[in-house]
């Protein structure tokens, strides 16, 4: 992808009110790959005698930086919908530290986008929460 | 022997509604995302009240698929939550315990249609509870109880006395 590409779809996901909201930065975009980060926020807490981010907001920045790697893909559709999302919450991210996600595209059929994406905090050897889903892949006229 | 005289129902209400009120005030990223929980009885409806910043897609527009997963898993772990002092809140006189929340361990959504920007309302149903871990389905739907948008299940770790 190119540098103005990369801009421009960086501009597109930003632009999004629901990941606006949460505070996501994309951080990386291209090939069907995308990294996004989220930063703490104590308006995110779920857990307030822990101060831990809840759960929706991890899954809120899973789905969008699985999205936005759907939408990179060379072949890649101008938008997409998520059919299925399942998201395995490994530890409770520290309170504090910056979310960060990137997600790919393993697999792409005519119809249909196989997404997996890891979350990790600032300590990356223990992820946070990895996903998987299926995504609407409708691709570009050749 | 004839059953002692139950409570005023206003008395009732008021200590439920107390108790829901407490637990869902508990947790920010609720009010965050502006859900808020209907009461009948001990079934709870949950509420996510529309607003512009739920949106995924400004194109459609359509509510965001991570606004609507959170609704979900809030919707699951409130119920959780609500069941586990249900018995507590029932007791005339009881303090309610500190409550810990249960914490996910995975969740699964069906995305069945895209969210319209208005209000979504949603229930879980626990279809099992155990010492450690809990099974929950949740459905949500929008203008049409029979047309769901989203469908959940997820497995949850309940708190431990004595972690």
């Amino acid at each position: 992808m190119t540098a103005d590409k990369a801009k421009l779809a960086a501009q597109f996901i930003e632009a999004i009110p629901h990941s606006r909201a949460l505070g996501m930065k994309l951080t990386g975009i291209g090939d069907g790959e995308a990294t996004i980060e989220m930063p703490y926020s104590e308006r995110l807490i779920g857990d307030p005698e822990t101060g831990v981010i809840h759960g929706g907001a991890v899954s809120a920045l899973m789905d969008t930086c699985s999205g936005a790697a759907v939408m990179s893909h060379p072949d890649g559709p101008k938008a997409t919908a998520t059919i299925d999302l399942r998201i395995d919450y490994m530890r409770a991210a520290t309170p504090g530290q910056t979310i960060r996600t990137r997600a790919y595209c393993y697999h792409v059929t005519r119809a249909v986008a196989f997404v997996r994406a890891e979350a990790v905090d600032d300590d990356p050897d223990r992820p946070v929460a990895t996903a998987t889903g299926a995504f609407t892949f409708e691709r570009s006229k050749a | 022997m004839s059953r002692p005289r139950p409570e005023p129902v206003q008395v009732v209400k008021q200590r439920r509604d107390a108790a829901l009120a407490a637990l869902v005030a508990r947790v920010p990223y609720i009010q965050f995302l502006g859900v808020t929980f209907d009461r009948r009885g001990d079934e709870l409806t949950a509420i996510m009240h529309y607003d512009d910043k739920l949106i995924g897609n400004p194109m459609l527009p359509a509510i965001h698929g991570g606004a609507t997963a959170a609704f979900l898993e809030t919707t699951a772990i409130i119920e959780l939550g609500w069941n586990q002092i249900w018995q507590e809140i029932e007791t005339e006189g009881n303090e309610l315990p500190p409550l810990r929340l249960p914490r996910t361990i995975d969740f699964t959504v069906d995305y069945l249609r895209s969210g319209l920007p208005r209000d979504a309302y949603a229930r879980a149903r626990i279809n099992r509870v155990g010492r450690r871990y809990a099974s929950v389905h949740v459905e949500a739907w929008q203008d049409n109880r029979d047309k769901l948008f989203a469908q959940a299940t997820g497995h949850f770790m309940m708190p431990q006395l004595n972690d």
